[in-house]
């Protein structure tokens, strides 16, 4: 009987674990990738009926969400709207779309290119006619139809503690990376502030250092370098500047011990009580380091934000670009009603405000997180569109390469090398990542 | 497990059936048993591992309706990057650590099997850890690795006061790793011994005392031969497993700092690179691999029936 058991017990787990384990990670998320047959009527109408909405707010579905739902409903009495959200909201929604249903309103994931968002979602109308009224639509269009309206917009920069700068006697932001390397080296020597956070071991902080191409000042630099050169880490290039700051910072001592048991959340609390000093991150972090500070006894003043450390002809220059897009699923049976949420969450909602973030109307208010960069005369700069036919170019390079520039994978090995605990240099490192991306860019053609 | 077992019993009522066959309800009867457990394995393990087949011979990207067949290239991919194959050195750490896991439960199963005082507690204590969930496993042992963090402070009191970075200091962190694996899994080893050496008839340990054995002749001649079969299967299951680790490296680093393992590889080339069909490959690849070893594992220790008597 024992031995009966175990043989049966055997045979199963073996299919299990082999079988299971592999399918479930891949293939098991796959039904049929379902083609383009539109459903309901266009966004024009009297919007009525159910509408579900994803977002990946999981933090505030069941507070601020339920606020925005009391207003609209109020507004638009024959809709109803019920939410979804999802943590890992990348993964999760792609998975979704597969099938038909994901929802009536989603945000458009990263990984949908431009061609294809015709497949997935319904086009709100031409990018210059909408344009009057919403900003940055071109970075989710495709032949002049719009496919998205930014959630929020944010800009790129560094948020740092004032105190700690203050104590290491510095009162100017540096101007070039080297200024800040030794702003830096002033920090760990005058106080007892870790002068950078990394945040490695969550990995996506990292992913911020591709968000500060604007610094250059110039809109076209992405159609013209990175993806159309084989040296993209070759000395004058973006990433070179960028990575290799990020590289010099960890290779001098100036970012904490052991960045592998690095936390997200603890660090905002660090940031907040003065305990580390700087961190390279997107505007949209500036109100959750404001609230860190608070909780943890001390002021939101202390938070402050500079733009990254370069300057063309004196000026500094960050990027400006749209946070996720709400869109609107292509098999919709209430566009209109989705449609209507989609304006009333850009004009209406003050979402974008609240989280101290750019406003996503061309005529809509800076908020006060921001005073600081229109104060020292920082230009806003968002990149052009990606030239007709060559919108997914980038991004096919990024994905045949594994040089992942919106992730971390690489930057984590960047600072690994960096602190010594892989082999080779600066120079060795950049010159492997230019291999590899020249290699891919054969591939790609 | 369902599956199997529903169908024995179904297929045994058939066997000894020679004058039964004028009743034809007997013959369809055992077909109508495995229809569902068949119909759940079919649904739920062989389509989708051949869909994953068919995807690893295309360019898709997960998400683009278009699937363009791309032939071998993307096992020629794989095979032509020495990158692809190096993580399987960390599998040797996870090995080697199996090794100590399966020793130590083999251990505290044949030490508990007898007549130990607190033997329930001692049981429960070796179990508990593998009824933890893996999340909540990967951030306790995350604040028990870190610097300043609870193993730092306990080799403080010993008097070691430079302690290595346990998942900074590349070098260290595949060892750290393997310890917290252990440390999960031993519990399941151990129960599974446990459970097979009690069934181990006594009269056998009376038998042999009388005949003036040791412990440990007892441990080698009577309970490991008993209990030869599960060993076998642990065995097989460590290898496996060693091969496919995921969840606790992937939840404590991601896979950072020389700690990726082939399936982290996977699933980073599906869902950070977007190449689904390099993925698949990866893992048409993996359970390729783990059946060979498993076949291998047959050859070299066959099936026997076991004998104590």
């Amino acid at each position: 009987m024992e031995t009966r058991v175990i043989e049966m017990a055997k045979k199963h787990i073996l299919a299990a674990t082999t079988g299971a384990a592999a399918a479930l990670a891949l293939a098991a998320c796959t039904g049929g990738a379902g083609g383009a047959a539109a459903g309901g009527d266009g966004i024009e109408g009297e919007p009525s009926g159910e509408i579900t909405v994803i977002t990946q707010r999981t933090d505030l579905v069941d507070t601020v969400f339920q606020d925005y739902k009391e207003q609209f409903e109020k507004e638009y009495p024959d809709v109803t709207v019920s939410f979804e959200s999802m943590t890992d909201y990348e993964g999760e929604i792609a998975v979704r779309m597969n099938t038909q249903d994901y929802g009536d309103v989603l945000l458009i994931p990263n990984s949908v290119t431009p061609d294809k968002l015709g497949t997935f979602f319904e086009p709100l109308g031409g990018v210059e006619e909408l344009g009057e009224k919403y900003a940055l639509l071109e970075e989710e269009a495709y032949e002049g139809q719009a496919y998205g309206i930014p959630i929020t917009v944010n800009t790129q920069g560094i948020v740092y503690n004032k105190k700690v700068w203050a104590d290491a006697g510095l009162t100017d932001w540096p101007t070039t990376p080297d200024e800040l390397l030794d702003d830096l080296r002033a920090i760990k020597d005058k106080t007892d502030a870790v002068p950078y956070y990394t945040n490695y071991a969550d990995g996506w902080p990292l992913s911020q250092w591709d968000g500060n191409r604007g610094a250059l000042g110039d809109p076209a630099y992405a159609n013209e370098h990175i993806a159309y050169t084989d040296t993209p880490w070759a000395p004058g290039e973006w990433h070179h500047i960028s990575d290799g700051l990020l590289f010099d910072i960890v290779a001098g001592g100036l970012s904490e011990e052991d960045p592998t048991t690095t936390n997200w959340e603890e660090s905002k609390t660090l940031l907040g009580t003065g305990k580390v000093g700087t961190m390279l991150l997107g505007s949209w972090a500036i109100t959750q380091m404001q609230q860190a500070a608070e909780d943890a006894g001390g002021s939101a003043d202390d938070i402050g934000y500079m733009p990254f450390p370069y300057q063309v002809d004196g000026t500094f220059h960050a990027q400006v670009a749209g946070d996720y897009k709400n869109a609107i699923n292509v098999h919709s049976e209430h566009k209109a009603a989705a449609w209507a949420w989609v304006e009333w969450f850009a004009e209406e909602s003050g979402y974008a405000y609240d989280e101290g973030g750019l406003s996503p109307l061309v005529d809509g208010p800076t908020p006060e997180t921001l005073a600081g960069f229109t104060d020292a005369g920082v230009e806003l700069v968002a990149l052009d569109p990606a030239p007709s036919g060559k919108e997914a170019y980038e991004a096919n390079v990024v994905s045949e390469s594994e040089v992942d520039l919106y992730g971390n994978i690489y930057r984590q090995e960047l600072v690994d090398v960096a602190r010594g605990a892989k082999d080779g240099d600066k120079e060795s490192f950049f010159a492997s990542l230019n291999e590899r991306w020249a290699k891919a860019r054969a591939a790609v053609g | 497990m369902v599956a199997t077992t529903t169908a024995r019993p179904a297929a045994a009522l058939v066997a000894p059936s020679g004058g039964a066959r004028s009743h034809q309800g007997w013959r369809v009867t055992p077909w109508l048993f495995l229809l569902v457990p068949v119909a759940l394995l079919v649904t739920f393990t062989y389509v989708p591992v051949a869909n994953m087949v068919w995807y690893s011979f295309t360019d898709w990207d997960g998400l683009d309706p278009v699937m363009n067949p791309v032939g071998l290239a993307n096992y020629a991919r794989i095979f032509g990057d020495p990158a692809y194959f190096q993580v399987f050195l960390v599998s040797l750490y996870y090995l080697a650590g199996a090794a100590v896991q399966l020793v130590l439960a083999l251990y505290f199963a044949t030490v508990l099997s007898f007549n130990t005082r607190f033997r329930n507690v001692f049981k429960g204590l070796i179990f508990f850890p593998y009824l933890i969930n893996g999340v909540a496993i990967g951030l306790v042992f995350l604040y028990f690795f870190r610097p300043g963090g609870t193993l730092d402070a306990l080799l403080a009191l010993v008097g070691v006061d430079a302690p290595a970075q346990w998942l900074g200091d590349p070098s260290v962190i595949n060892v750290s790793l393997a310890a917290t694996s252990v440390w999960r899994f031993m519990g399941l080893n151990f129960v599974l011994f446990l459970g097979a050496i009690q069934s181990i008839p006594t009269e056998l340990y009376e038998a042999a005392e009388l005949d003036g054995a040791t412990s440990w002749h007892k441990f080698r001649y009577i309970i490991l031969p008993g209990i030869k079969k599960i060993v076998g299967l642990s065995a097989i299951l460590a290898v496996s497993g060693s091969l496919s680790v995921f969840e606790i490296p992937y939840i404590m680093t991601g896979g950072a700092n020389g700690s990726a393992t082939f399936v982290i590889q996977t699933v980073q080339a599906a869902f950070t690179h977007h190449n689904f069909g390099l993925a698949s490959a990866m893992g048409v690849l993996l359970l390729v691999i783990v059946l060979v070893i498993t076949w291998i594992q047959r050859r070299f220790v066959p099936d026997e029936k076991v004998d104590l008597t």
